[in-house]
């Protein structure tokens, strides 16, 4: 069933900010941008924790202040017995829902109200169910489905809000290996922070210089950046009332204003395609597994209305 | 320590078993589950008289349907538990919350072990899939070392399985989509990694390219053996060097760590292959059931000759050593 009014969530900034950068990033965003959610809190590394900590009360209270509705993020992969324990902690002590982005975060949140993040395998309405009936209200999907199983999910799972990634470089591996690190000639245990230096992430390229994947720390994300504009109305009209909107090193204000607009209907979904690449320029845009092919794909609006008009 | 063995093929079954499997591990000939390649895996027919084979040899047959179940289409995966239960598996492997709480609630009684692929790394993480759907099993992700696996067994209510030997996944499992990325087809979705119908090698001058999509993942100069394009396994430009940036063409053993492995209190020992052919898992299987019932000391000498059938002649403790990360 269509949603009636399509909200906008700022996802948690995946890369390692210095502390001021990440803190001035948020004051910006409470201050300016049309995000009725923001998930915030480390994701990708548990040795990067105290980059972000000296800031973390002034940003919670600008963005409270501002209105916005906090959720906190959790890590991607706990494997020591300190991302045990730290995870246990945020949840215990959390005052705002908590976002589940591995399974022992899944398994303490059982009956609180919580967040599903993008990195829990939620490929069917079977696991949607599984994880609604222990406390889940909020599942964003992982990117790498295709709209068929989004349209299938979101039907088949009642008392459930479904967010989609629109924006923002794909998460696509997590390792316990640092290959961000290593590419500078350091292993996990002595990284010294280097993903520091690379703020929208490490570009890997072919050995015949194709932009390929970025390194994120142990995170590997895609070169390419998900736009979804063009198929806003389309998830809107399906029952998908949330985008997610990834932090990169780029203008979010604008982002998300851009992202605003098109899905109020006030800036038509090719005009956002071309306004976003001049926002992002560096970055090419890829929409490929929403349409069922490769994640890095483009597919241009013109050829799937074509291919409609040939069915 | 129990061994447990793969199969793709009816042969490689009864090859195991012979060998010295205490259980052999397959999946049936479509997406259902992670090894699903063109002419390897069991008809119905062929997964029922393995396991009565396996099982008048007193040898256990677990069935994995290790994929993530696609959105509407659940009724593959449902059909395969359906069979695999009727056929009499010993254990579905599988990796989908949403397959696990159908196996749990329709047959209670069937033994449920996590695959690789749910990515439990933790105690949390593993006592909640215990909990939930009565798991008797995890086999554990390739992201930890024994000395995590020692302070997890102490920590959670079922037996582990690890992975000693064979191919070797750099990302966490189940949670890689670099595959599809390439290509648009993946591990979680269609039970395929890198799929050989993306793969395209080429002449270009003196090297030979392999490609996986529209991207090349390797150049190998005259004289150097060409692999595989494994995506996670190519050499790429990372600001102004070229090389192995995830990891090196290398695969895994750990048999020298067996006794570690046991004091860590690991139940059970994978065999990574079930796209090898026969031979390879008649000799890979010997040689590791002849090194888990040998002392200490003569290990080195049985196990020195495995070494030569591994990817690249080279291997790698992986996770399982903590300067790997």
């Amino acid at each position: 069933m269509a949603v009636d009014k399509p909200t906008l969530t700022l996802g948690p900034v995946l890369y390692l900010w210095e502390g001021e950068k990440w803190r001035d990033f948020y004051f910006r965003m409470a201050d300016e941008a049309p995000v009725s959610h923001v998930v915030i809190g480390e994701t990708v590394c548990s040795k990067r924790l105290h980059f972000a900590d000296p800031y973390f009360p002034l940003v919670i209270e600008r963005l409270v202040a501002a209105g916005k509705r906090i959720v906190l993020s959790t890590l991607a992969l706990v494997t020591l017995e300190r991302e045990s324990q730290y995870v246990r902690s945020l949840i215990a002590d959390s005052p705002y829902p908590v976002e589940a982005n591995d399974l022992s975060a899944l398994a303490l949140l059982e009956g609180e109200p919580h967040w599903i993040g993008p990195l829990v395998n939620v490929y069917n309405a079977a696991a949607a169910r599984v994880l609604a009936m222990r406390g889940a209200r909020i599942i964003c999907l992982p990117p790498e489905l295709p709209a068929s199983s989004i349209d299938e999910i979101v039907s088949q799972t009642p008392g459930v809000d479904f967010e989609v990634l629109a924006f923002g470089r794909m998460p696509l591996a997590i390792s316990a290996r640092c290959a961000h690190a290593r590419a500078k000639g350091h292993i996990k245990d002595n990284c010294r922070f280097v993903c520091k230096d690379d703020p929208d992430g490490l570009p890997v390229k072919t050995l015949d210089r194709q932009s390929f994947l970025a390194l994120n720390g142990v995170q590997t994300v895609s070169f390419t950046c998900q736009a979804l504009l063009a198929e806003l109305q389309d998830l809107v009209a399906s029952g998908v009332g949330r985008f997610r909107l990834s932090p990169q090193d780029c203008d979010m204000v604008a982002v998300a204003r851009l992202y605003d607009e098109v899905l109020q209907g006030r800036v038509e979904a090719e005009d956002g395609v071309a306004r976003l690449r001049q926002i992002y320029p560096a970055t090419p845009l890829s929409n490929g597994f929403h349409h069922g092919k490769e994640g890095a794909a483009w597919v241009a609006r013109a050829r799937n209305i074509a291919h409609g008009a040939n069915a | 320590m129990e061994l447990i063995c793969p199969a793709g093929t009816p042969a490689a079954f009864r090859e195991a078993v012979e060998a010295g499997a205490d259980a052999v591990y397959c999946g049936f000939r479509d997406e259902t589950n992670a090894r699903n390649f063109p002419g390897l895996n069991f008809s119905r027919e062929e997964l029922g008289e393995a396991i009565a084979y396996a099982r008048r040899k007193g040898i256990k047959t677990f069935v994995a349907l290790n994929t993530f179940m696609r959105a509407g289409h659940e009724d593959l995966w449902y059909q395969a538990a359906a069979d695999a239960v009727h056929l009499g598996a010993d254990a579905l492997i599988l990796a989908d919350f949403g397959l696990m709480a159908h196996v749990a609630e329709t047959y209670p009684e069937q033994r449920l072990h996590v695959s690789v692929q749910a990515s439990a790394s933790n105690p949390d993480a593993v006592n909640f899939l215990v909990e939930a759907f009565g798991a008797k099993r995890v086999v554990l992700p390739r992201t930890l070392t024994i000395s995590d696996i020692a302070r997890l067994a102490r920590q959670i209510r079922c037996e582990i399985e690890v992975f000693v030997f064979g191919g070797l996944c750099v990302m966490a499992e189940g949670r890689c989509s670099l595959s599809s990325y390439a290509t648009g087809k993946s591990p979680n979705m269609n039970g395929v990694c890198s799929p050989a119908s993306h793969v395209r090698y080429r002449q270009d001058g003196s090297d030979l390219v392999s490609e996986l999509g529209a991207y090349t993942i390797n150049r190998f100069p005259r004289g150097e053996a060409a692999g595989y394009p494994t995506l996670c396994k190519g050499r790429f430009d990372i600001a102004d060097a070229s090389g192995y940036a995830f990891e090196d063409p290398v695969s895994l053993d750990v048999m020298d760590q067996i006794d570690a492995l046991r004091e860590a209190g690991v139940s059970a020992l994978k065999i990574e292959g079930r796209q090898r052919g026969k031979a390879y898992v008649a000799e890979v299987v010997s040689a590791l059931r002849k090194a888990l019932d040998a002392r200490p000391e003569e290990r080195r000498a049985l196990l020195a000759r495995l070494r030569l059938l591994s990817e690249g002649q080279r291997t790698t403790s992986g996770a399982y050593e903590k300067r790997w990360r």
